[in-house]
């Protein structure tokens, strides 16, 4: 028996080959995607588990206005669904924005798509962001433009946005029942009144609509993002999920509800509990069907630079733009033939036959086992203390499959004093190792490079296997390593389900 | 006639946009409404453009002080929540 590297395309996976490029997934997981969109998407660091690894992307804060109010926003922060909150992003005016544009793509050739995100909405600030679109599509025609919205005011601009030749369009959309959408919206700006409660979710939610349908009747890729609200949209999204792809949406993307009382939101406050990793999991694995293409989704903020996961915003501030010197002809070329190469390097990768590993006795019955891992550039690198984040994988009879990512907050001060974070901070209920350990719910197993100690004794309190012994190894290989090392022991074995058996 | 903007306003840009009289400018530390242009939108439209879409409570203030959106109209939190976090103010 064969275990390749499973493919989310379905059955026909010989093309599943990206045995370590840390995501996990399949190359043709964009496979069931018509030509033509798939040929938009296989090179966009948001769209493509492959491509998030080589190409870059950034976005401009250029947009400040917005023109609705959802419960999970303050506005003192930037927008928390698009961007974190917490943080305001440099406000830039459109000119601005081009500059700090074609200084970025010249210092990072791999540098292919420009986004819209905030901090407010980009279509409440039409002449900000068409602005900018129009004057990049000239002097850097090579870039790809993206841009998202609430829907609010996305039929009216649905024109403008073809005309700019905006091939990506994301709505953030949570509900499709104005009931639930008066739990997450108080209030729209509407034909110049403050509209509040079922009505203006009801204005909204068809205005959502109107702007998706519209888009896809003209070519437009459109994503859909929703906030998973527990107890408000949880039972809701599945439907949310199948209305807006049979519309023609190419992507729904559910992202976890941030509820942090410190960002004064109104669910913030009002003590409004975020879902469980394992209820997102869940959710998106109801919702993503095939297209699991965003689980490497980082909530970027919305003047975020680099490749997904890193920001290099600090390198590119104005006042150290406004002294770079740069050839931007140059540039441009350099950016085409680092483009060009990483497509053959990916295509070579496609054509390629999958990291097969040969089955040594895993019983086809077998249980899937969840896996966290501290990776990093598609390898088993980074101290469990160090790892900011860890990459869920799935192992199973029928191959490992990436699952997704949960961050962690950093609490090992360096490569000796792992466990100092042990410690209780004054008004925490619990420590941040402890934290980390919560939010591992599920997993069975955690690969790291390294590990402490106390975090090792803890873990295996929790019932989680530390794992330190693939470092620097492949993901997928260390992972697939482990699940058959466990099978030996023979604790695989099918759950013997009486229900289940006739 | 005029309103004004207090300090609570975040400068997001939104008011200046749909302001019909040009009346709203950006300023440090926050946006100013011009006073010799405001009209309170009388003639424009039933209700003031800036309060209408003004995301932040008591960022704008009548000729009385009087907040256009209170504390709590806007985000629906409570008000005893409000000024438990010492975030309520009567008036300008
Ligand atoms: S009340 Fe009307 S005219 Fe006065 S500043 Fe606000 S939007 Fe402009
Ligand atoms: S809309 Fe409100 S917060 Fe925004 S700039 Fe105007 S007064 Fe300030």
């Amino acid at each position: 028996m064969e275990l390749p590297v499973i493919s989310h395309s379905g059955p026909k996976a010989e093309g599943g080959g990206c045995a370590s490029s840390g995501c996990g997934s399949a190359p043709d997981a964009l496979a069931h995607l018509p030509d033509h969109i798939r040929a938009k998407v296989q090179d966009h660091p948001c769209y493509s588990e492959e491509a998030h690894h080589y190409f870059a992307r950034m976005h401009v804060a250029v947009a400040p206005a917005c023109n609705i109010q959802c419960n999970y926003c303050n506005r003192k922060y930037d927008c928390s669904n698009e961007s974190r909150p917490g943080v305001v992003s440099e406000l830039l005016t459109p000119d601005q924005a081009i500059r700090k544009v074609l200084a970025v793509a010249a210092e990072i050739p791999q540098m292919t798509v420009l986004g819209i995100a905030g901090p407010g909405d980009p279509l409440a600030n039409p002449a900000r962001t068409f602005d900018t679109f129009r004057q990049l599509s000239e002097k850097a025609p090579d870039i790809k433009l993206c841009v998202s919205t609430n829907g609010l005011s996305l039929p009216e601009h649905v024109d403008e946005i073809a005309k700019h030749n905006i091939d990506h369009v994301t709505i953030t959309i949570n509900c499709v029942d104005p009931e639930i959408g008066a739990q997450i919206y108080p209030w729209i700006y509407w034909q110049n009144k403050r509209i509040r409660g079922v009505e203006a979710a009801r204005i909204l939610i068809e205005q959502q609509q109107k702007g998706l349908e519209m888009l896809t009747a003209r070519g437009i890729l459109v994503k859909v993002n929703s906030v998973l609200i527990p107890g408000v949209n949880d039972q809701h999204l599945a439907e949310v999920s199948k209305i807006v792809k049979a519309k023609g949406a190419f992507l729904h993307n559910v992202m976890p509800l941030i509820a942090e009382a410190e960002h004064g939101t109104y669910y913030g406050l009002m003590g409004q509990p975020e879902p469980t990793a394992e209820q997102l999991q869940a959710l998106q694995d109801e919702c993503a069907g095939d297209m699991a293409m965003m689980r490497h989704c980082r909530q970027c903020r919305a003047d975020a630079v680099g490749l997904l996961g890193e920001d290099r915003g600090d390198e590119f501030t104005m006042d150290k733009i406004d002294v770079m010197d740069i050839d931007y002809a140059a540039a441009m070329a350099r950016r085409k033939e680092v483009h060009d190469a990483i497509i053959d390097q990916l295509e070579a990768k496609r054509g390629n036959a999958p990291a097969a590993a040969v089955d040594r006795g895993i019983p086809a019955g077998s249980r899937p086992v969840l896996m966290a891992v501290a990776g990093k550039n598609g390898v088993v690198a980074e101290h469990f203390g160090h790892a900011r984040e860890f990459l869920i994988y799935e192992a199973s009879p029928a191959g490992v499959r990436f699952i997704g990512h949960r961050k962690t907050e950093l609490y090992c001060g360096g490569m000796d004093s792992c466990g100092d974070g042990d410690v209780i901070e004054a008004g925490a209920s619990e420590s941040l190792l402890d934290r980390n350990i919560r939010i591992l719910e599920g997993c069975e197993v955690v690969l790291c490079a390294k590990i402490g100690y106390e975090p090792w004794g803890k873990l295996e309190a929790a019932g989680i296997a530390p794992n330190g012994e693939h470092a620097m190894e492949a993901i997928e290989d260390a992972v697939l390593a482990v699940y058959k090392e466990i099978a030996a022991t023979g604790k695989l074995a099918p759950a013997v389900d009486s229900k289940k058996v006739a | 006639m005029a309103l004004s903007i207090t300090e609570s306003c975040v400068n997001c840009w939104a008011c200046v946009d749909v302001c019909p009289n040009d009346a709203i400018y950006p300023d440090r530390p926050h946006f100013m409404i011009d006073d010799m242009k405001c009209t309170e939108c009388i003639g424009d439209h039933p209700d003031p453009q800036c309060a209408a879409i003004c995301p932040i409570e008591m960022a704008i203030a009548d000729e009385l002080g009087v907040f256009l959106n209170p504390p709590g109209s806007l985000t629906g939190i409570p008000v005893e929540k409000l000024k438990e976090l010492g975030l309520w103010r009567e008036a300008a």
